[in-house]
């Protein structure tokens, strides 16, 4: 029988801004491609995560969308934090990011709660942080890998002390222009402001992610066969040029 | 010291002149970024001598080509000032003003986010709004805000001046109520319409944040809606179009309930999105005075605007240009395709410049899907043409009928090869793209470069040719 592996999208009608739907149907292809089955359950406002979840992803989305969701998700820190005890795996981009840290401070004060699954804050700042970006990723002891993106935020994200980023800037913002950080990294949940969206041309991110999920689905994290990735690589090839290029920095 | 007019629009056409001389550009906003740098009240007073004043309309989608369809209606009444060339910024209708000797009328499309400054410097007597999608975020920042700032532009319009609404898209709807001297337009075809697509804008309502009921969308969230938390809903619009016929890539036909009587209008460019800028234009000109036949007419009589569905003979082939840019419009591009019957050999030009938006990532909301059913080879283009590619290819199309051809030239070369005689290529660029697509073109003899149309497109309205 084919595994399944179990992905629960957190507000697919909300927070769908960065073409989030490309992140999914690439985590679909690869996963089939090594005769796994993807699973999507969507998530809305009001509804409980799926049990036996493997994968958990959020997206972005526009300042209105998120408000109407952060109540909701505020609820969930235990719900969620149980399923990345089970081994859950959990991909968070962008809004979804800011929104798993412990809430959103707009420019007036207004604080927007967060879910606080992730050890950070998010603090709106007066310049809008947009541009191509890369950035340098160590999921795993000796094995670093360049990762790139477009960001588009005006939060400042602050790690707690002792809090792992995803990784470090190479070129662009990252976190909150200053701290030379991106993301955030617990276990085997990422959050980031790398859009593009993100997995098609990160392709080694995207085989992370699924080997994480899987790991919790079989026990062990299986060793997935490798595939023909000459598109993703010229495509991460020219994103990072753009990134050297061109990431935003300020002047 | 404020300087005389007449210099600084004098230092500002030179500065055109010298655009064209070196080849740098067509000189369609130089003059004007001169004409604002050394006097930013002169826009407002060029205006202020067009005695039959200014008209602007603006939208995410088919500014450009609404425009030439309300110029071409207007023509035969007013002597017109305007920015056919698409240059659609402050600093392009700036350039526009510096061309109005002997216009009457001023006739506008202007950019969504220069939209605020444009019309404060015009003080249109007539505004049209035709849609607002979710674009080039990177550029416009989100939607909310646009409509926000339109907004405050809604609300600095003279008491006399009319606004013009697309009724079918809710946050204009919005803008535009309580207001006196509105004319809504829309579309009343159900037969059109369908769900709600995916990633739409305009899921909540601006007043109150309840999703809206949408009984039916025609293009992206344009469409019927109404409110369940605070009961606003659409009206019955003052113009709008029925019994639609579709009729391919070629046009469309569908008849126009005008105030005082209904006409049928057949349209020489494709789609909806092309029905519905028909509409913008008919109501545009009904409020600057325009009759029913003249409507018709123009409408009827109305071209491709500069690569939105441009057709260019090539030797024994046919190319077609359709410009892509946003979601929604990329997938009105797709759905009037495919209504045709999907070419074997399609080429996809994607750059990512800024006028392309730097963020490709808009690509993964288009629903290229459809054309995967009939298409043999994509040939995909652009700086970002990779990128491209992973999108078709992680929709399931084969990667080995993929070519990438980064060069937009190349790729409309190896598309004609594939292309056979008697047929049609057709090639969607993005804005950028379609620039690089024109000056090939153009050098080849096959097309005029666009300040060239420009140039032309006001001798037709009968204003004498920029200054030498």
């Amino acid at each position: 029988m084919t595994t399944r592996i179990r992905l629960c999208h957190l507000y697919p009608d909300q927070l769908n801004i960065y073409a989030d739907r490309g992140n999914i149907a690439v985590l679909r292809s690869r996963a089939e491609r090594r005769d796994y089955e993807l699973e999507m359950i969507g998530v809305g406002v009001g509804e409980a995560l799926a049990p036996e979840c493997d994968l958990i992803y959020l997206g972005g989305g526009q300042d209105r969308e998120q408000a109407l969701i952060a109540p909701d998700l505020a609820r969930r820190t235990e719900e969620i934090s149980a399923a990345l005890e089970d081994g859950a795996a959990l991909l968070a981009v962008c809004g979804g990011y800011q929104l798993l840290g412990r809430g959103y401070r707009d420019r007036t004060g207004v604080e927007m709660p967060g879910a606080g699954v992730l050890p950070l804050e998010t603090v709106a700042g007066d310049r809008r942080m947009i541009g191509d970006v890369s950035i340098e990723c160590k999921l795993e002891p000796e094995d670093t890998h360049s990762v790139v993106g477009f960001e588009n935020h005006g939060g400042r994200t602050r790690l707690d002390p002792g809090a792992v980023p995803l990784g470090r800037v190479v070129h662009g913002f990252g976190n909150d222009g200053e701290s030379g950080f991106e993301g955030c990294r617990l276990g085997k949940a990422i959050g980031t402001y790398l859009h593009g969206p993100l997995l098609p041309r990160n392709p080694w991110l995207t085989d992370w992610l699924l080997g994480q999920a899987l790991g919790r689905r079989l026990g062990e994290v299986p060793e997935l066969e490798p595939l023909e990735d000459d598109l993703e690589h010229e495509a991460h090839a020219v994103a990072l040029g753009r990134a050297r290029a061109r990431g935003g920095k300020f002047r | 010291m404020r300087i005389p007019l007449v210099i600084s629009t004098l230092v500002a056409r030179s500065a055109g002149a010298g655009s064209r001389l070196s080849r740098k550009g067509g000189g369609t906003t130089l003059p004007g970024r001169v004409l604002n740098a050394l006097d930013p009240g002169a826009s407002a007073r060029l205006a202020r001598r067009l005695e039959q004043g200014s008209a602007i309309i603006s939208a995410t989608n088919g500014k450009t080509t609404s425009a030439a369809m309300t110029a071409a209606i207007l023509a035969s009444r007013y002597r017109l000032a305007g920015n056919p060339a698409g240059a659609n910024l402050s600093s392009g209708v700036a350039t526009a003003l510096l061309h109005t000797r002997g216009a009457e009328l001023g006739l506008f499309e202007v950019d969504e986010a220069a939209l605020p400054r444009v019309a404060e410097a015009l003080e249109p007597r007539a505004l049209c709004l035709g849609n607002l999608f979710r674009d080039q975020l990177d550029r416009y920042g989100e939607l909310e805000l646009l409509a926000e700032r339109w907004r405050g532009v809604v609300a600095g319009l003279a008491v006399g001046s009319t606004l013009i609404v697309n009724e079918d898209d809710p946050q204009l709807a919005q803008l535009a109520r309580g207001r006196a001297g509105v004319i809504r337009f829309g579309i009343e075809d159900a037969r059109h319409g369908g769900p709600l697509p995916h990633a739409a804008d305009a899921r909540y309502c601006s007043a109150c944040g309840v999703a809206y009921d949408y009984r039916l969308a025609y293009v992206g969230h344009l469409g019927e809606y109404s409110c369940p938390g605070c009961g606003f809903e659409r009206s019955k619009p003052d113009i709008w179009a029925e019994a639609i016929t579709l009729e391919g890539l070629t046009g469309s036909s569908f008849q126009l309930h005008l105030p005082e009587e209904t006409l049928s209008v057949r349209l020489g460019l494709p789609g909806l999105y092309n029905v519905y800028n028909a509409l913008a234009a008919a109501a545009l000109a009904h409020a600057l005075g325009a009759q029913p036949d003249e409507i018709a007419n123009g409408l009827e009589s109305t071209e491709a605007a500069f690569g939105r569905s441009e057709r260019i003979a090539i030797g024994e082939k046919e190319l077609l240009l359709l410009l892509i840019k946003n979601p929604t419009g990329a997938n009105e591009v797709v759905r009037t395709i495919v209504a045709s019957g999907t070419p074997k050999t399609l080429v996809i030009a994607l750059n990512d410049r800024i006028a392309d938006g730097q963020d490709v990532s808009w690509i993964w909301d288009v629903d290229f899907e459809p054309l995967l059913d009939g298409l043999e080879r994509l040939i995909a283009s652009g700086g970002r043409a990779a990128e491209l590619a992973l999108r078709f290819k992680y929709a399931g199309f084969p990667e080995s009928r993929i070519e990438l051809v980064p060069s937009p030239a190349e790729a409309l070369d190896r598309g004609l090869k594939l292309t056979e005689e008697g047929g049609e290529l057709v090639v969607c660029p993005t804005y950028t793209a379609m620039l690089e697509l024109q000056k090939v073109l153009a050098a080849r003899g096959h097309a005029d470069l666009y300040w060239q149309r420009a140039a032309r497109a006001r001798e037709e309205s009968g204003l004498p040719r920029s200054p030498k």
